[in-house]
């Protein structure tokens, strides 16, 4: 990396920290103080602005669907044998998301009335699913605490869901909203319970259809000779459980205890059209594997759903979770092999205040490593995105379609594609064709602005005390208002941060 | 009002619906011979996609979701071909496809982030290489030009290393003015990490101009090709799917993946002409799935699968494999197909055979960290 501007504490505050600077005053705060800037974000955070109120109801879209699906059944059901359909030539519904539902030799053919109830259905949630990403968007753009919004955004990939069928595409927006951002500022075992219950962690990691073997309803099941209905334990979310959102791989748990924790957790389920809460949680106790459960060394003994919350509970508190998240939050901002010293010292504020996480968050804050005053990570589409927004004072998403932006530049809002969530270093995003991208992209951006922005002064109010001479040099000259605004979003200062 | 097109769009355009993450990265040398590796993400189930339906441990494991023997392709006395497979059948009927079961890498846990990690950097646990074993394998090409070429938005672990490799995907953006693309050439020339990648991807839209590239697998197919098939251009080249991860519903799924990448494939096959003789492509996966189905109608993290060698110059037509059996007490672990091949030995041979180079030299280089294991030779012409 070529040697360039140390970057001013307040350029690390708004850009490492935050979203990205603004034109407008808000910035001013960060300029005068930096660390105080950041901590009085914590009472400032609005957890439900505007346009995360305003979202539809997805409980009640997740209901529909359920009840079309059953509609559907029966009416397949119900239908004379008709000509053979094969998967090979049925048209596929439109999309990978549809994928589970293609139609298998043997059935019968929908009608043209159940087909465009199918397909007005899945628009209406692919609709629900850009509302929610142009939410997201609006709300990261209009925040007065852009440091929260961006912690909201990392444990959202952190306890991510992929919208790869339609339940989870319906759900992932609702997921943000109630599940991660109500605990961005609470502790970190109330945000874990609320993910691991919400329905869409749920459907995502197919913890609705695990039953225990010998629960009351597989015995009932098989005293019937229901042999064929396909029932029994699915260990998914018990292992990404463990994996990616509490201990973390290899650090010392089984395939067996895996296993006990994918029973503890049976019973575990999202609410059908008769239950108390259709789209909701639910715990059906006929589904619950009966016994006491062994895992990591420790004997469970409760009865029912209290069994899976009190591992969860476990799971939250101990050691290899803290160095896992302190891990995770360290190399977000100090970068992308995270400095040790940083790692412990995170690990220790999250164990000292059994994973307070306003603690943690200042333990960050008051650490030297984030604020080594050169950049340290590359930006991820959504976040170059967003501060690409953010730099040319646009402070409504309006007309901006964000969820086709991020899906061109290559990160999906809510799609990565795996329970991994989004890799989270440069070399997963500064790629050849992501950077063409990038230029093609804020050549549109900049297009229609550049008569009301000079970029000459644009950039150093957003890169205060951080731009480059190359930088300042190459806008000067560009051959036209446009060509300055876009060579600013994707200049070496403005790709990283 | 929700525009089926900008759906189509947002969800990757994947029209034929299996998930291709459009990553193809090419890497250019002075040969004539091509190798294109195909990465199969989230642990494909070999058991469904060569179908043991001899061992009468496979219908008795895997119950409802066992693959008719009778819709299958027969493809010798022990093993059957996925239905859904019809221009890999056809490819394996002229001799040019041949099947390597039973096979794993040296990981023997189930994350698919380790596992893939395992796969792809060629170590014998996961982080303990930094670079990829295809990277390692584009530098032991005699080269046409000091900057290798690549095509893909991002470069996958197998690609990544010290040897530049560029990256492609079909964009639907207008183009930047030439003042921006210079400009910003200028401001990149002094960083090395945006230098080279942007150097690389102003190689790599050259190549691309014409192609009308989509994302669907016939046209991701079509286009490795077009790339594959330039003078002087990739010799190498990776391509990424995902959507394998079929712990429920997996009957529906696993077909319409299987017939995405079968698309795939043929269209590669047609597209390289008379240069499939001199090409060979090489799909596998990080790990397979449990031999037992699951409660849920698919099947739960495993250990040995499947890997698919095609092309010009393989000696197919056979099902390659010292195969362990599903009957009690044969599975590993209880629960998995056991390993008999190693999947490290396997890529290394392929890799050497199919480029002409040393295999165990490519052995060496490419899994030393793995101990160097004995290459699988004898599976080209």
């Amino acid at each position: 990396m070529v040697s360039e501007q140390p970057l001013s504490p307040a350029a690390i505050a708004l850009n490492r920290f935050g979203l990205g600077a603004t034109p407008d005053t808000a910035s001013a705060a960060a300029l005068a103080d930096p660390h105080g800037w950041l901590i009085a974000q914590f009472d400032h955070f609005d957890v439900t602005p505007p346009a995360w109120a305003a979202l539809a109801d997805a409980r009640a879209l997740l209901s529909a669907y359920q009840e079309q699906q059953r509609a559907l059944r029966q009416a397949r059901a119900a239908a004379p044998p008709p000509a053979p359909v094969t998967a090979a030539t049925t048209p596929l519904p439109a999309g990978p998301v549809m994928a589970a539902t293609v139609p298998m030799a043997g059935k019968p053919a929908r009608t043209p009335e159940q087909k465009q109830a199918r397909r007005d259905l899945g628009e209406d949630i692919h609709a629900l699913y850009r509302q929610g990403v142009q939410a997201r968007a609006q709300s990261a753009l209009e925040t007065q605490a852009p440091f929260v919004e961006r912690l909201v955004h990392f444990w959202s990939n952190h306890f991510c869901v992929s919208v790869d069928n339609l339940p989870v595409t319906a759900l992932a927006a609702s997921f943000e909203r109630d599940a991660i951002r109500p605990h961005v500022l609470g502790r970190f075992e109330e945000m874990l319970l609320a993910v691991e219950r919400h329905p869409a962690m749920l459907l995502y990691l197919n913890q609705n259809q695990s039953i225990g073997p010998n629960s009351p309803a597989a015995l009932r099941a098989r005293a019937k000779g229901g042999a064929d209905r396909q029932r029994g334990l699915n260990e998914n979310l018990a292992r990404e459980i463990m994996e990616l959102h509490t201990l973390g791989v290899r650090s010392g748990y089984s395939q067996a205890d895996v296993t006990e924790f994918a029973r503890a957790l049976t019973g575990w389920t999202v609410g059908g059209i008769n239950d108390d809460a259709p789209g909701d949680f639910a715990f059906h106790p006929q589904q619950h594997e009966p016994g006491t459960r062994t895992i990591v060394g420790k004997t469970y003994a409760q009865s029912g759903v209290d069994q899976a919350r009190a591992v969860l509970v476990d799971l939250a508190h101990a050691p290899a979770t803290a160095s896992h998240v302190a891990t995770k939050l360290a190399r977000h901002f100090a970068g992308d092999v995270p400095p040790q010293a940083l790692v412990d010292r995170l690990a220790d504020a999250f164990a000292r205040s059994r994973g307070d996480l306003p603690t943690v968050y200042r333990a960050l804050v008051a650490s030297p490593e984030p604020w080594e005053p050169r950049s340290l990570k590359a930006k991820t589409p959504w976040e170059w995105t967003i501060s690409s927004l953010r730099a040319l004072g646009v402070g409504d998403v309006g007309t901006l379609q964000v969820a086709t932006i991020t899906q061109q530049l290559g990160q999906p809002v809510w799609k990565p594609g795996s329970p991994a969530g989004w890799d989270d270093t440069a070399a997963s995003w500064i790629a050849p064709d992501a950077l063409m991208r990038r230029v093609e992209f804020a050549q549109r951006l900049a297009a229609p602005r550049a008569a009301q922005i000079d970029a000459r002064q644009r950039a150093p109010q957003v890169l205060p005390g951080a731009l480059s001479a190359a930088t300042a040099e190459q806008i000067a000259h560009a051959e036209s208002p446009a060509s300055a605004l876009a060579l600013m979003l994707v200049s070496p200062d403005f790709l990283r941060r | 009002m929700l525009h089926r097109r900008s759906f189509l769009h947002l969800a990757g355009g994947a029209a034929g619906s299996l998930l291709v993450a459009p990553g193809m990265v090419l890497a250019a040398a002075e040969t004539e011979r091509r190798f294109v590796f195909v990465i199969q993400r989230g642990a494909a189930d070999g058991l469904n996609i060569v179908v043991p339906y001899a061992d009468p441990g496979y219908a008795r494991l895997r119950g409802a979701l066992a693959i008719d023997p009778a819709a299958a392709t027969r493809l010798d006395g022990t093993f059957a071909l996925h239905p859904a497979l019809k221009e890999t059948a056809a490819m394996y009927a002229r001799g040019q496809a041949l099947f390597v079961h039973a096979v794993a890498s040296p990981y023997r846990d189930r994350s698919h982030f380790d596992g893939q990690n395992v796969l792809e950097t060629g170590g014998s646990q996961p982080y303990q290489a930094r670079d990829g074993w295809l990277n390692r394998l584009v530098a032991m090409l005699p080269r046409a030009s000091d900057a290798a070429i690549a095509i893909a938005p991002t470069v996958p672990p197998a690609l990544r290393g010290p040897v530049q490799v560029t990256s492609y995907a079909p964009s639907g953006l207008p183009g930047p003015t030439d003042d921006l693309m210079t400009r910003v050439g200028a401001l990149y020339a002094p960083d090395r990490q945006l230098q080279a990648a942007w150097s690389a991807a102003l190689d790599t839209r050259k190549l691309a101009q014409g192609s009308g590239a989509r994302q669907d697998p016939a046209s991701l197919g079509k286009l490795t090709a077009t790339f594959l098939t330039k003078p002087h251009g990739p010799r190498i080249a990776m391509l990424e799917t995902e959507g394998w991860d079929t712990h429920s519903g997996q009957d529906g799924r696993l077909a319409t993946q299987l017939r995405g990448l079968d698309t795939l494939l043929a269209a590669l096959r047609d597209g390289m002409g008379p240069a499939w003789a001199q090409t060979t492509v090489l799909v596998a996966t990080e790990f397979g799935r449990t031999a037992a189905a699951n409660g849920t109608g698919g099947t739960d993290h495993g250990t040995a699968s499947v890997a698919w060698v095609l092309g010009g110059g393989v000696k197919g037509g056979r099902v390659v494999a010292d195969w362990p059996g599903l009957g009690n007490g044969q599975l590993y672990e209880g629960r998995d197909l056991a390993p008999t091949s190693q999947l490290d030995a396997l890529l290394a041979g392929v890799a050497a055979e199919s480029l002409a180079l040393d295999p165990a030299q490519v052995a060496r280089r490419l899994f030393p960290l793995a101990g160097a294991p004995r290459p699988m030779t004898g599976l080209l012409v």
